[in-house]
């Protein structure tokens, strides 16, 4: 996928300003918040759980040629194949190879993240295979032209207004002339437009929560059922996945699972929970003829050996968008690639390097609130302030940033120099403010003065003050 | 209850220093009341946090340096900030972790640094403080106060204890108010935003004081209610536990001039 990071700051810009977005994204934070919080206090073991998930991901990382090698071997066992890609581009000319042997001319698909990452839509297009998304909320991005702007809710920058706009434009050839209003509406008639999609699709993608060492099995956990119709209904099932989602076992999976929904929308547990092993076997009621698991890599293996490595235990609950003020004021398009939000400032600069989207770990107040909710609990902050230190290093950091802080810190680190300096400029800010209390303008502080005023200092310095009064 | 530190070194922190000196000295008066032998180090001016997250280590770790070799002579050092508290405690250890002799020393400030109010609360046993502000406040939890002091009980405790003060609970009471120090100006647009959200919910509470343990969230909120037009005065939580909430709040104009 394209990525637009680097213009984070227009883009930022765009999102503060469209009110449609801020309407539904004041809706959704809040819900998600209280959701959160209320499965969390149901729970008396959560935090325990926490800890257990954290575990578990550490250990798979710490033994996951281990456990990739098992899983292929049971897949192997239960009669399907494995494929590992070490690109994105690699992978979707697998995953076009495998639907060409299919002789597939539709596949529908379940919600993934990683088809985001490989721009799997674009290219099965351009390659006369048509892609049909069975998420509501992907298929109202897809059916917009637009990308997800959240891992969990992808459409969910949209209003009802404009769901119902597009549905009643895109239905309208299908027969369905009448602009619908409710929402129980809109989602019946998705469902019945999706129907025969289901039916007549040669290939199923779906991706993946979690890869079962143990048995050889995928799992994918969503609230419509979608992901099951994807992957039983066609002749052809294709999982795709990052290396770091393998667990060893199905109990790990399920413990797993359990922080997952109460982070994610505050469900105990997801509405459908669907684990496949292999092909359709002999005496087998339905499910595919083949199935096929494509393995990226995609710089997982590198962020594995790297200082990055805890933010591979992302099981992508969308806990730390939900809670970020930052993704809550300008939605998850500014970030400008497949990953919005905390987690998405810590894995796009991994990805897709950190000169394209260097703003994003920079672009947080650092107020926390990420790791906290965390189920997994990854250090988002410090995994940021880590590609800080990396783009002050590589000199990526805008030369006036570096040249400012150098200066400070080299006066910081002088103190008699540092008393005296500041002593006569906050003698001149504070004469200069006492009768209005405040600056409405600042030179060299329009990033300040834009949004709020500067209240003028008292006049003299503490220390100053202090040594008169102490010596007196 | 712990054994109370009897000498305790004051972190003024620069925004006090430079901002609001009236801090420093309500900090002085709560601590010396709590029974605390203060003194102020001449070698003090930042804790480093603004090159920490710019990400600039080892401007970082010069300035470190400095504080440590500053405060380690005496029983605690006090901060009235949790962020500046929070920089010497929770990253100190990390910044030095792995060097054979600054690691020790840091590690060794960091369990003996405190956020003034729970320092008062939780080391002092201070639970009662002499003093009147009348009206409805509201207190704005700083990230780091909440997040890294586990300041959250201490500071409403103390303040239930100020004659006529009813204080005012803001309805999104652990989001942060769009400051994080150098955030503010490298993303005006969006802790803009942030700021006009907590403005709003601090009007919705009808306090006529809001009230904050952190001098970055306080010159935020009350540059953004000037903005506004506000009547809502920002003070910093020790100027009113001090009984020192008389003076111009901040942003307001020196009386008399």
């Amino acid at each position: 996928m394209d990525a637009t990071s680097r213009t984070f700051v227009a883009n930022a810009r765009a999102g503060l300003r469209d009110a449609a977005l801020q309407t539904s994204l004041a809706r959704f934070q809040g819900g998600f918040q209280v959701k959160r919080a209320e499965a969390a206090e149901r729970l008396p073991e959560f935090e325990a759980l926490r800890d257990e998930a954290r575990a578990i991901k550490d250990h798979v990382l710490a033994h996951l040629d281990h456990y990739l090698e098992r899983f292929e071997e049971r897949v192997r066992a239960s009669g399907g194949t494995v494929h590992w890609c070490e690109t994105p581009e690699q992978a979707r000319e697998r995953i076009l190879a495998l639907c060409r042997e299919a002789d597939a001319k539709t596949v529908t698909k379940s919600k993934s993240m990683i088809a985001e990452e490989m721009a799997l839509n674009p290219f099965l297009e351009e390659h006369g295979i048509e892609p049909v998304e069975t998420d509501l909320g992907e298929y109202v991005v897809q059916l917009a032209d637009e990308r997800p702007s959240h891992i969990i809710a992808p459409a969910v920058h949209k209003t009802r207004d404009q769901v119902a706009d597009l549905f009643h434009e895109k239905h309208t050839p299908l027969g369905r002339t009448r602009r619908l209003e409710r929402v129980e509406e809109l989602v019946e008639e998705a469902r019945e437009v999706l129907r025969p999609r289901y039916l007549a699709a040669d290939v199923g993608i779906t991706g993946a929560n979690f890869l079962i060492a143990e048995t050889g099995s995928s799992a994918v956990v969503t609230n419509e059922g979608n992901a099951d119709l994807t992957q039983i209904l066609p002749r052809m099932h294709i999982v795709i996945a990052t290396l770091e989602k393998v667990v060893p076992t199905l109990e790990d999976a399920t413990t797993i699972m359990r922080v997952l929904a109460r982070s994610a929308t505050g469900q105990e547990f997801s509405t459908y929970t669907t684990v496949s092993t292999g092909p359709r076997r002999p005496g087998d009621a339905d499910g595919p003829e083949a199935y096929h698991v494509v393995l990226l890599d995609n710089g997982r293996s590198r962020m594995l050996g790297s200082e990055f490595r805890e933010v591979l235990r992302c099981i992508k609950c969308g806990a730390c968008m939900n809670h970020c003020p930052v993704y809550g004021a300008v939605g998850g398009h500014a970030y400008g690639w497949v990953y919005p939000g905390p987690v998405g400032a810590v894995l796009t600069p991994n990805l897709i390097g950190l000169e394209e989207a260097r703003h994003l770990p920079n672009a947080s107040s650092f107020c926390g609130r990420c790791e906290e909710v965390c189920p997994v609990r990854i250090p988002l902050p410090g995994l940021m302030r880590k590609l800080r230190e990396q783009e002050f290093a590589q000199g990526l950091a805008p030369a006036a940033v570096r040249r400012g802080i150098g200066a400070w810190a080299w006066l910081a680190r002088r103190p008699a120099l540092y008393r005296c300096l500041t002593g006569i400029g906050i003698g001149m800010m504070g004469a200069l403010g006492r009768r209005r209390g405040r600056f409405v303008r600042l030179p060299l502080a329009g990033g300040w003065t834009g949004a709020r005023d500067m209240p003028a200092p008292e006049g003299a310095t503490f220390h100053a003050l202090w040594r008169k009064e102490r010596k007196a | 209850m712990p054994a109370t530190p009897r000498r305790v070194g004051l972190f003024v922190t620069c925004l006090v220093d430079l901002f609001r000196p009236t801090v420093g000295f309500a900090a002085v008066k709560l601590l010396e009341r709590a029974g605390c032998a203060v003194t102020v180090p001449a070698a003090q001016t930042c804790c480093g946090q603004p090159a920490y997250n710019a990400g600039d280590r080892a401007d970082t770790r010069a300035i470190a340096e400095g504080v440590i070799a500053a405060f380690e002579p005496f029983d605690a050092t006090v901060a009235p900030s949790g962020s500046c508290a929070g920089m010497i405690r929770r990253h100190y250890p990390a910044l030095f972790a792995g060097d054979p002799v600054w690691e020790e020393r840091a590690k060794r400030l960091a369990e003996k640094t405190f956020e003034l109010v729970s320092f008062l609360v939780d080391e002092c046993g201070v639970a009662s403080v002499d003093a009147r502000h009348e009206g409805r406040v509201a207190y704005h939890d700083s990230c780091s106060s909440l997040r890294e002091m586990g300041v959250r009980a201490q500071p409403r405790q103390l303040l239930a204890t100020v004659e006529g003060l009813e204080l005012a609970e803001l309805s999104a009471r652990d989001v942060c108010c769009g400051f994080g120090g150098t955030f503010c100006v490298k993303y005006p647009d969006i802790s803009g935003r942030m700021v006009a959200d907590k403005a709003k919910d601090i009007a919705a509470t009808g306090a006529g004081t809001v009230l904050a343990g952190d001098m970055g969230c306080l010159l935020n909120i009350a540059g953004r209610l000037s903005r506004e037009g506000s009547a809502v005065r920002a003070r910093h939580v020790a100027e009113v536990l001090a009984g020192m909430g008389g003076r111009p709040a901040i942003g307001e104009p020196a009386k008399g001039r």
